[in-house]
């Protein structure tokens, strides 16, 4: 009885609360996730401020280094959907960023050295190729975990500790310790930067589809819930909550598409100098976003995602239900490799080169921001949107302590420790106060 | 009870041994509808691991399960589910983060168009259910670790309703509900009885298995001590059966 909801309506139903407590019950929006997010705006706050005050302007909320910080954020919040998974279920994966390195490897030496033989340099089929082979190699890789964990009955700490080193060496092996670049062309804008975005239109495009699906998820909600005749939202908190969502995806583009190409780039490719060519949305913070709307409707529509949060909850009351608790255990640690295999994609895209040092140290970034975004280690408990969001306040820190000038390494990691330990600290005053 | 005809379950010839011990040996016990088979015996008596053997929980070593006179192979708990066994256990088989109708679906979710789930269809079950067995029920959103011990009983017992349940087993249903949750559950069980469900009872309460069952089905040590029909037997007699392993004139 130690897991508490991260959902639940709680409270009675007294008319004397205020405009806030009432906006909060009406809409039914996770106070959890409210409170993270203003943590958030604090962390952007707070250091741009101080930048003002000491540093003699305020470099954090700008539009440059906002689109920096959610192409930063997109490697470690692809893996941290797939950790919650893996935490919900009592477990832990700690080679995630061993996988990246070799997963990084395999797909640096197919583009680079070995495709090109076959299909000559630049082949549009390259890859795609290289992508498929390398989420390949992170599903066995996880499924392999995955069969140690449940079928061989190896903890879970164990195994991806010993997964932690083998891979890493692995991916020093792969190439004697060499770097592998430059990737291929097309392959390269998966990683983001100037032109691996989708520029204005297409950014005004992703969110005006955007705006369409949060009205019509908010609608169909509304219809299924009258279908069945349960309390229904008040019509204000509807659209309270279609203002909310369709402001914040807006006012992203409006962000991403302020944030012109540098004068570089526009030498290079041949444009005068004076023209405004918008970034818009990084295809890398694009994968992201799939990533977590598909995982989000993973584990709140399919039986698979409530089989998961079973497992959490009671492991032996879900084995006794007829679920094949070992078989979700290693689906999982595959989804987990397979995420892994993206990371990577995006990560060596991004630096334009496969090294066997790629993701070190990124299992423990991943794990501190599913924890962070409310991922409960006792299981049970976890939120897609609560790791991305935790990513999101990790990375935050990381860039906020470099741009404040203290970005030696030293303060960086202080700073990261302690606010890990902080918000774990915070959540467990949290769950208790809303028990 | 004039039991006559094919039983509901037969489970004959019983045993199940963990590294050497026996903790089932030889044992043979059947059951009618509508009837109620209490099972008793000390801690380690193997009445639920015998019974854990009808609910797929585990496998027998050794004899055979037969179900109205066909024999049945129940080797995981969705077997023992196709026949519709149900059970309720002491432990209270609950996903504790989860809310009532996960809980009463799980494992046998109602899925739309695509195979996503509806939750909504599965709360617009649970509601109705619940209406029926206990209408004082209003937590339907919370998780089921924000609910009572009876509470929780109820969705667990719903969930074996709910899914036509001919064979009920049930594990001590009220050892952590206190007296007005223990009167709730007796009848409950006179009205599923009625219905025509058999219903194993496992128990420690002397007085709620004279209350509840129909027979009495006795186990130490492994091994079966005898069977009474409880209303030609005293309290005494069943104890003496239980700690002495002593059969009673009456008892087959």
């Amino acid at each position: 009885m130690t897991d508490t909801p991260t959902h639940a309506p709680q409270g009675s139903s007294d008319a004397k609360l205020g405009p806030i407590a009432r906006f909060i019950r009406g809409t039914e929006l996770d106070t959890r996730m409210l409170g993270m997010v203003g943590a958030l705006l604090l962390i952007w706050f707070g250091f741009h401020i101080y930048g003002a005050l000491f540093n003699g302007g305020g470099v954090f909320l700008t539009p440059r280094n906002l689109w920096n910080l959610s192409v930063q954020t997109s490697m470690t919040g692809i893996m941290a959907t797939g950790m919650v998974l893996v935490i919900i279920t009592r477990n832990i994966d700690l080679s995630v960023g061993s996988i990246v390195g070799v997963t990084g490897m395999v797909m640096g030496l197919l583009q680079v050295e070995i495709l090109p033989q076959y299909l000559g340099l630049g082949h549009p089929a390259i890859w795609i190729v290289t992508v498929a082979v390398g989420l390949l190699t992170g599903i066995l890789i996880g499924a392999f975990h995955g069969w140690l964990i449940a079928y061989r009955g190896i903890p879970s700490f164990i195994v991806t500790l010993g997964g932690l080193m083998v891979w890493r060496g692995m991916a020093f092996l792969s190439a004697d310790g060499r770097t592998i670049s430059p990737v291929d062309e097309t392959f390269g804008l998966l990683g983001g930067g100037p032109h691996g975005s989708v520029g204005a239109m297409g950014s005004w495009i992703v969110g005006i589809l955007g705006c369409a699906a949060i009205l019509w998820i908010l609608r169909s909600g509304r219809a299924s819930r009258k279908k069945h005749s349960f309390a229904l939202r008040p019509m204000w908190a509807e659209y309270a909550l279609a203002a909310l969502g369709c402001g914040t995806l807006l006012g992203a583009v409006l962000m991403v598409n302020a944030y012109p190409w540098p004068k570089g780039i526009l030498k290079q490719e041949n444009l005068p100098v004076d023209a405004v060519v918008s970034h818009g949305f990084a295809i890398p913070v694009l994968i992201l976003a799939v990533v977590g709307i598909l995982m989000t409707i993973l584990m709140t529509r399919t039986r698979f995602g409530r089989y998961v949060f079973a497992i959490g909850g009671n492991p032996e009351a879900a084995a006794l239900s007829g679920i094949n608790t070992r078989w979700v255990t290693l689906k999982i640690f595959a989804l987990m490799g397979m995420l892994s295999g993206l990371a990577a994609v995006v990560a060596s895209a991004r630096l334009n080169s496969a090294t066997n040092a790629l993701g070190d140290l990124d299992e423990l970034y991943v794990i501190a921001s599913a924890v962070v975004g409310g991922t409960s280690l006792a299981g049970g408990v976890g939120t897609i949107y609560g790791a991305i969001i935790g990513a999101l306040v990790m990375q935050s820190l990381q860039t906020g302590m470099v741009l404040i000038g203290f970005g030696d390494g030293s303060y960086r990691k202080i700073v990261v420790g302690v606010a890990l330990v902080l918000a774990v600290y915070l959540d467990n005053l949290y769950r208790k106060k809303t028990k | 009870m004039a039991n006559s005809g094919t039983p509901l379950v037969e489970l004959r010839d019983i045993s199940i041994a963990f590294g050497g011990i026996k903790a089932v040996d030889h044992v043979s016990i059947d059951l009618y509808p509508g009837e109620v088979v209490g099972l008793l015996g000390h801690n380690g008596a193997g009445k639920s691991t015998l019974i854990k053997c009808l609910s797929g929980a585990y496998k027998a070593d050794a004899g055979e399960i037969l179900i109205n006179g066909e024999k049945a192979e129940i080797s995981n708990p969705r077997d023992a589910r196709s026949y519709n066994i149900e059970t309720i256990y002491q432990t209270l088989a609950l996903a504790d983060n989860l809310d009532a109708a996960s809980n009463l679906f799980l494992g046998r979710e109602i899925v739309g168009p695509g195979g996503f789930l509806d939750d909504s269809a599965m709360e617009a079950e649970t509601r109705k259910i619940m209406a029926r067995l206990n209408p004082n029920f209003r937590k339907f959103n919370v998780p089921v670790s924000a609910l009572s011990g009876g509470q929780r009983q109820s969705v667990a017992i719903a969930r074996a309703v709910y899914f036509n349940a001919k064979i009920l087993i049930m594990d001590e249903p009220t050892a952590a509900l206190g007296p007005h949750e223990t009167q709730m559950v007796a009848e409950l069980i006179q009205e599923l009885k009625k219905q025509g469900i058999g219903i194993f009872l496992i128990e420690h309460d002397i007085h709620a298995v004279m209350d509840l069952c129909d027979r009495a089905v006795v186990m130490k040590n492994g091994q079966r001590v005898g069977t009474v029909n409880v209303n030609e037997v005293t309290d005494e007699d069943i104890l003496g059966m239980i700690i002495m392993g002593k059969k009673p004139p009456q008892a087959v």
